[in-house]
């Protein structure tokens, strides 16, 4: 059974694009909507954003940040090897019609999520103004795809070594104050980063969606874990999100959930790291 | 071998007392996930099934929603017949294994058998268990026999007890079943919130597997509403399909502090420990907190479940908090059982109020109210008013909220022209499951809220049915040869 790898490249320290044998969810998916994923019979579910996908090919793709065991094992499937279980297209898709001019704000693997989104608001007549972020150049991921869909780039370093020295937030206020319309934004990052947006744009009162990464499991609405508030009301991101209104979202108490099995995924990481030690000895 | 006439002193009929299945020592088994009854030995099997008067008008058979005739397979097993008795039960019941496992029989058939009046019931559930396991560890499984294809295309939407139930009957009717589920194991709750200690998996993967070898197709991780919806079935050529995705969208209680860390519904602490094996973490990748002091909220079986799964996860102390009395608690009679021969603790006419974290966000204490029993409800209960000035705070580190499941709406959202009720569930006929939609159907916890599995399977044989008579015009209501009557009562 199971998914096959057909291809596998890293884009940046830490971040890999691997395509997928998934030819009914390459024609089915929708910008803003993910799969979940189990490796193998041990393996846990995680939720990842499709991309993009190739109808003709029959492939998705996913952009990872190798961050926990899970992301490691799937940054070892070799080429030709295969995922044991793959389910979506995932999530309701992005809202997606001419706004006029809309800002796509991201950080970090962000990009990944982002990328398509900024493509369906592009193709429904958009005005495109991204905001791209990293640490640092080295740490940007698809400017040139991103370049391809937008009307205007921004790129921003937090080290200056590439574009705008500072945050993505400190460009997207620049734009606000600077008098040009913006109708829509939609922010996709780290979650400090996603709320400092929300709260950048707050006085502005531009309607600011943001993507949320809350822990998953089935993704079907069944398990409730990932659950989140907005505006008072508790939703799940599987099946209502991922994307919610960044005015509403209670970004702390997502934070603290995001945290609950750091302990065990520490373990997991290092147990596997190890591991990985045994099967090569002479690495070192 | 079991012919030689030595028969256990075998003292008057009247005089057998109900057998009991050897089980797991509580203290021993709190340790593990293992099934906790052995099942009968051939020998208590006989003498247990000796101790049914054979009653012409047999009540236990109005107890059983999908009709068993149960006189005629204890008859088998006192004979020693069990692979027979086997036999006699599927041609009314798929799953024996299961439901001699699960049902709640003291409400059901052994509710209405006469020994009852004045003696315990006869054990038919465990026998049901004890016949389907013979078989099942026999190898001797057999595959009924199939009717000539009809080309008909049946796409069944959910594994749980409904939808293998109709992927069951319509394989044998000679139709081509597709089954989608949205998991990447099938079973629905059988597999996913029902602990292994309670109904192994090996079980009912048999089950699954009897299906697959019959020739039913199974597409695992399927979503249907997102990754197909039932309007593009129909179109890529199926002749019907049922729904039969069950109450799986989690209930909360809507009090201060339920988004903490450790805090968990009950879907979601099961599914971890049982469908991805946390409980064998880091074998397993799937984490689960391992709570030292665990409240679980609820008091049907799946509080039940969570409640021993949680001393299973090493827990100091395990709590029921139900709201009402120990009489209205909905759980099966030896779940309740087990559960206080294992030491979970029962809080009764206990109210959460609030959920208190720590600086980290992880769960701390729990505020209770007690509750007393006021004036009698619309449904005859007697209903639970609060004490004032009763609150009162214990220590707890992790929280399981079980209060009840409503039907996940994903089939419903992409089906737009499906009529519901206005609690979210599908609306069938309840002779034949059709829905408001050409060629749909659906049964189940769908349909009725969340339920039993015998219900569903029961809902998953009408809608069976009745699709078959679509399909090919044929009428099989009544069932073939046992007489006729169609569960009138339920
Ligand atoms: C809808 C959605 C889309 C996502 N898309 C992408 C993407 O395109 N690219 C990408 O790199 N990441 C994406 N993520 C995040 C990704 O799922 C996590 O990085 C991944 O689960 C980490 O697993 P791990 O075992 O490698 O790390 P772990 O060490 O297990 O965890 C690291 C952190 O990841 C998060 N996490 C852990 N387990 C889960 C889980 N089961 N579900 C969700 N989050 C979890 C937690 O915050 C945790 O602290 C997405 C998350 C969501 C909810
Ligand atoms: C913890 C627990 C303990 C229980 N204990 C007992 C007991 O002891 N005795 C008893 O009689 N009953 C018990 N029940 C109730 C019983 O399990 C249910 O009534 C029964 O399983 C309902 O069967 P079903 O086929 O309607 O649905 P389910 O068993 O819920 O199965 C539905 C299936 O459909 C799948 N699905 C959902 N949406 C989709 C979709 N969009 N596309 C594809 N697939 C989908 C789900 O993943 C699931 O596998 C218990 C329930 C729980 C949760
Ligand atoms: S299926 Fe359930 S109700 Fe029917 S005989 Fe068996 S245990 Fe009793
Ligand atoms: S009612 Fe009891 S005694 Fe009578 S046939 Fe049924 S099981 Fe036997
Ligand atoms: S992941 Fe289980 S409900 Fe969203």
């Amino acid at each position: 059974m199971g998914r096959k790898v057909v291809h596998k490249e890293q884009l940046a320290p830490n971040v890999i694009r691997m395509l997928v044998e998934a030819p009914e969810i390459a024609k089915k998916h929708r910008a803003g909507q993910f799969i979940v994923l189990r490796i193998n019979e041990t393996g846990e579910r995680i939720p990842l954003t499709v991309a993009d996908a190739d109808v003709v090919k029959g492939t998705i793709t996913l952009i990872f940040q190798v961050v926990g065991k899970t992301t490691m094992l799937l940054r070892d499937v070799p080429v030709g090897g295969e995922i044991l279980d793959l389910v979506g297209p995932l999530g309701t898709p992005t809202h997606v019609e001419n706004f006029g001019t809309a800002a796509c704000v991201c950080g970090g693997i962000g990009t990944a999520p982002l990328y398509p989104i900024a493509k369906a608001l592009k193709q429904a007549g958009n005005k495109v103004i991204s905001i791209v972020g990293a640490q640092k150049a080295s740490l940007l991921i698809l400017e040139e795809e991103m370049q391809a869909v937008s009307s205007v780039l921004h790129i921003s370093t937090d080290d200056g070594s590439k574009g705008f020295h500072g945050l993505v937030t400190d460009v997207l206020k620049k734009i606000l104050d600077s008098g040009e319309k913006v109708d829509y934004i939609i922010a996709i990052g780290p979650l400090p980063m996603m709320k400092a947006v929300a709260n950048t744009t707050r006085p502005y009162g531009v309607r600011t969606m943001v993507s949320l990464n809350s822990i998953m499991i089935d993704g079907t609405g069944m398990c409730g874990g990932c659950r989140v508030m907005v505006d008072g009301q508790r939703k799940f991101t599987c099946v209502d999100g991922p994307e919610f209104d960044g005015h509403q979202v209670d970004f702390d108490n997502l934070g603290a959930r995001l945290k609950t099995y750091r302990e065990m995924e520490e373990r997991s990481r290092k147990e596997y790291e190890e591991h990985l030690c045994r099967l090569q000895p002479a690495a070192s | 071998m079991n012919e030689k006439p030595e028969q256990p002193k075998k003292p008057k009929k009247e005089k057998i007392p109900r057998q009991k299945m050897a089980e797991q020592d509580p203290r021993a088994r709190i340790q593990n996930f293992d099934e906790v009854p052995y099942g009968f030995t051939e020998d208590q099997a006989k003498l247990e099934a000796s101790r049914c008067l054979q009653c012409k008008k047999s009540k236990c058979r109005d107890g059983c929603p999908v009709d068993i005739d149960i006189p005629a397979f204890l008859k088998l097993i006192q004979e020693g017949e069990f692979i027979g008795a086997a036999r006699k039960i599927k041609e009314q019941n798929a799953l024996p294994a299961i439901c001699g496992r699960v049902c709640p029989q003291e409400e059901q058939c052994e509710k209405l058998c006469l020994v009852g009046k004045k003696d315990q019931p006869v054990s038919i559930g465990y026998l049901e268990r004890f016949a389907a396991d013979f078989e099942r560890n026999s190898g001797k499984i057999f595959l009924p026999a199939k009717r000539p294809p009809t080309g008909k295309r049946v796409a069944v939407v959910g594994s749980g007890p409904a939808g293998l139930t109709v992927a069951g009957e319509l394989i044998k009717l000679g139709h081509q079943v597709t089954i989608f589920e949205a998991l990447h194991k099938t079973g629905g709750v059988l597999v996913y919130g029902i602990p292994e200690f309670r109904l192994p998996k090996a079980v009912v993967q048999a089950e699954v597997d009897y299906l697959k070898a019959q020739g039913v197709e199974i597409q695992t991780s399927a979503v249907v509403g997102q990754s197909v919806t039932v309007d593009e079935l129909l179109r890529d050529g199926f002749d019907a399909v049922f729904i039969g995705t069950g109450a799986g969208l989690p209930m909360f209680m809507n009090v201060p502090g339920e988004n903490l860390n450790g805090v968990y519904s009950a879907n979601e602490y099961l599914t971890r420990s049982n469908l991805m094996k946390a409980y064998l973490f880091p074998q397993y990748d799937t984490p689960i907190i391992k709570g030292k002091r665990v409240a679980v909220i609820g008091g049907g079986n799946v509080a039940m479940d969570s409640a021993r799964t949680a001393l299973r996860l090493g827990a100091d102390k395990s709590m029921i908090i139900y709201r009402r009395s120990r009489v209205e608690m909905p759980a099966r009679v030896d779940e309740v059982e087990h559960a206080e021969e294992e030491g979970v603790e029962f809080h009764l006419l206990t109210l959460p109020l609030e959920i208190k974290g720590d600086e980290r966000g992880y769960v701390k204490s729990m505020i209770c109210q007690k509750m007393e029993l006021g004036e009698p409800d619309q449904s005859g209960r007697r209903r639970p008013v609060p004490i004032k000035g009763s609150e009162y705070e214990i220590a707890v580190d992790t929280v399981v909220v079980a209060i009840g499941n409503n039907p996940n709406p994903l089939v419903p959202k992409t089906t737009p022209d499906i009529q519901l009720h206005k609690w979210g569930g599908i609306v069938a006929d309840e002779e034949t499951g059709k829905t408001s939609k050409d060629a749909v159907y659906a049964g189940g916890d769908i349909v009725t809220g969340a339920a039993t599995v015998i219900l569903a399977m029961g809902a998953g044989k009408k809608a069976a049915r009745a699709i078959h008579k679509q399909l090919t015009g044929e009428d099989l209501t009544p069932p073939q040869p046992s007489g006729g009557k169609d569960n009138a009562e339920e």
